[in-house]
């Protein structure tokens, strides 16, 4: 019987297996590589040092500061008491352990799932396991890589290991491309599919993202699409490697390297593929052709429209379902829309370009293509948060952090910063953001702040008229 | 960690589909380096109004409810960030038991981490309690897998090692660290394979 990609991958990590345990055996799956940050691993070192326990594997472990950094002067003192505790404690942790740190004035520092794939730990095949749920991002590279409690962070540390029941396999076809689409990118791709599969269709699931669709797109697009498979509610997403894979792989500097890794490459080629469709537990299809730019209108991802269209009825989005209604009207109220308006009427306050959904350096050309010539509304406050120092190296080598400050944006150190909030950079109550970043939950950016997930592209369009556009009238 | 058998009590109900973890125990405070101390910012937006004061439409502040331990709510409960602080808080607050037809599943693999039992229940069985438990008494049973509530029982799934954990309080990192044999076995399985 042929097996999928995630098959393949779970099989080559049980290390134990209970038998005969009623209602699923779970498994000890062995984890390549752990990935910590400052803000889900204090208590877990903690837990560790209480018991008198070792970090089985810090060759395997890997750690950067990223949630709670400031993104102004970081010659300056992290002013915030409790973030600054936080880092020292990250600090003093992989010291007394001996793991690599990425501290937050590493050249290497940035958003976990930023750095990991860039400095070359993400590979294919992999298991990838961190305090954070879109930890999803790494199955771009075909690598099971899935967000876990503190918990099991400490498990993780002790013993190298996670207890599993296997989650289920879910492939997502998608048919036509989004190749020479101007103003379609691989956020509305991902948003399309959580309006369709909801923001539970993926529960219990590891989700295969497969076809044309997905072949054609870079890995920084990959990224973007793994990265939100958890606003689906799956536990991972994946994507078999390919050439566009290993290229990226090839010269990453704690990837294999020379002959190693292109043999390496080619075991990959043989191994890392999904024998046949049928062995699937689900198939969705989603065809691209008619694919376009999206924006969220409400308080989770799946409350997304066409950017030619309004915003819904709750009745319209619920389609009989009574408590989805209920979230609906309340969603409604908590943004502060109406009905029937269109989605192109609504004006915003703010502009946020980061995330580990899109900061990447494709993100910020993207975004940057656009504002040449160009400048932001003078009602509009518009900030880029590169994910990573080198993505913000590389980006003002290009001179792309020029056109970005010449449009009027703010150009920031790397970090979290306000996906979530929990450094200064805050929506105030009631501001209303276009952002690239991956939740709109009530208060994600800030207490009462509204949020609308967006593409780079659709953020910088919305930067520069106040409001959403059809960016796809710009090319 | 703290054992859970059974549970006699009546639920307080949250009657919302998606609660996702950002509301469970808002960003702000996730800057703790303990884990405890979170019950008082639970749900904290819709707990408090900008002042601190107390926001009374919301059920956790409604006094007919205090003390309870079971939660009745919708689908998808704990949707979104994988932080375990959402289940501290619960613990923190005095919930033992969530009921509710689905559960999302890093929040639900932490709930066991904690002594909190989340059962899933068939949605018409959650409509169920939502209609009996304002007055009713919930009796949750873990070893016989039953929840019953005015004379009607409706059975759970739940895996063994999930039940075991929580039944006997056990420390899972220690029964792990006994298969400590199998990983180093493992290990060098793979450096052997390493070079193919």
């Amino acid at each position: 019987m042929g097996r999928t990609l995630f098959d393949k991958i779970w099989d080559s990590h049980v290390v134990f297996q209970e038998k005969d345990a009623p209602n699923g055996n779970p498994s000890l799956i062995y984890v390549d590589c752990h990935l910590i940050h400052e803000v889900t691993s204090p208590q877990a070192f903690a837990g560790l040092k209480q018991h008198g326990r070792k970090v089985r594997r810090p060759d395997l472990t890997f750690a950067t500061m990223d949630h709670n950094v400031p993104t102004t002067n970081r010659s300056l003192p992290v002013i915030d008491g409790d973030s600054s505790i936080q880092m020292h404690t990250l600090r003093e942790n992989c010291t007394e352990f001996g793991i690599t740190l990425f501290d937050m004035l590493s050249p290497q520092q940035g958003i976990v799932h930023v750095i990991g794939p860039e400095l070359g730990l993400t590979l294919p095949g992999k298991t990838i396991v961190c305090g954070d749920s879109h930890t999803s991002t790494h199955g771009a590279f075909g690598a099971f890589a899935l967000g876990i409690g503190t918990s099991d962070v400490e498990h993780v540390l002790a013993t190298q290991c996670l207890w599993m029941h296997k989650p289920k396999s879910l492939s997502i076809k998608f048919t036509g491309t989004i190749n020479n689409r101007p103003g379609i990118s691989a956020k509305d791709i991902i948003l399309s599919t959580i309006r369709h599969i909801g923001i539970s269709g993926g529960i219990g699931s590891v989700i295969e993202y497969t076809g044309e669709g997905i072949s054609t797109l870079s890995m920084d697009q990959r990224m973007t699409i793994c990265n939100m498979s958890i606003e689906g509610g799956a536990r991972a997403g994946l994507i078999a490697p390919d050439e566009v894979t290993f290229d990226y792989i090839r010269g990453r500097p704690l990837a294999p390297s020379g002959e190693e890794l292109e043999k390496t490459i080619e075991y990959w080629k043989s191994f890392l593929a999904t024998d046949s469709e049928t062995c699937h537990d689900k198939s969705v299809n989603m065809d691209l052709s008619r694919l376009v730019p999206q924006v969220s209108w409400g308080t989770n991802p799946s409350m997304v429209v066409d950017v030619t269209e309004n915003i819904p009825y709750p009745e319209e989005f619920a389609d009989g379902n009574v408590e989805q209604e209920k979230s609906a009207r309340r969603a409604l109220e908590y943004m502060d829309l109406k009905p029937g308006v269109p989605i192109t009427e609504i004006d915003i306050d703010r502009v946020f370009i980061g995330s580990c959904t899109n900061a990447r350096l494709e993100d910020l050309m993207d975004a940057s293509k656009l504002l040449e010539g160009r400048t932001v509304s003078s009602r509009v406050n518009a900030m880029v948060v590169p994910g990573s120092q080198s993505v913000k190296r590389a980006a003002e080598v290009r001179g792309i952090d020029r056109i970005f400050k010449d449009a009027g944006f703010d150009w920031r150190e790397s970090g979290c910063s306000m996906c979530l909030g929990m450094n200064p950079d805050v929506l105030a109550p009631k501001q209303r953001c276009a952002s690239t970043s991956n939740r709109n939950f009530e208060g994600r950016q800030g207490v009462g702040g509204r949020t609308h997930l967006v593409s780079p592209i659709m953020a910088a369009a919305a930067a520069v008229e106040g409001r959403f556009v059809d960016v796809r009238e710009w090319f | 960690m703290k054992s859970f058998k059974f549970i006699c009590d009546k639920a307080i109900p949250l009657d919302m589909v998606n609660v996702d973890t950002d509301q469970i125990i808002p960003k702000q405070f996730l800057k703790m380096v303990k884990k405890e101390g979170y019950g008082e910012f639970l749900f904290y937006n819709w707990r408090y109004q900008n002042d601190g004061t107390l926001l009374t439409d919301f059920v956790l502040n409604d006094k007919r409810y205090s003390g309870r331990r079971i939660l009745l709510t919708r689908d998808n409960f704990g949707s979104g960030s994988s932080r375990e602080h959402a289940v501290w808080a619960l613990r923190d607050f005095g919930i033992t038991v969530l009921i509710a037809p689905s559960f999302a599943d890093i929040f639900y693999n932490n709930c066991f981490k904690n002594g909190i039992l989340p059962v899933q229940l068939e949605r018409q069985n959650v409509e169920f309690l939502f209609k009996n438990s304002e007055n009713e008494d919930i009796v949750v049973d873990l070893d016989k897998q039953k929840v019953v509530c005015c004379d009607h029982s409706f059975s759970f799934l739940i895996n063994e090692f999930h039940k075991r954990m929580l039944m006997q309080g056990l420390d899972e990192i220690g029964l792990t660290l006994e298969l400590e044999s199998a990983i180093v076995d493992y290990e060098s399985k793979r450096r052997n394979h390493s070079s193919a």
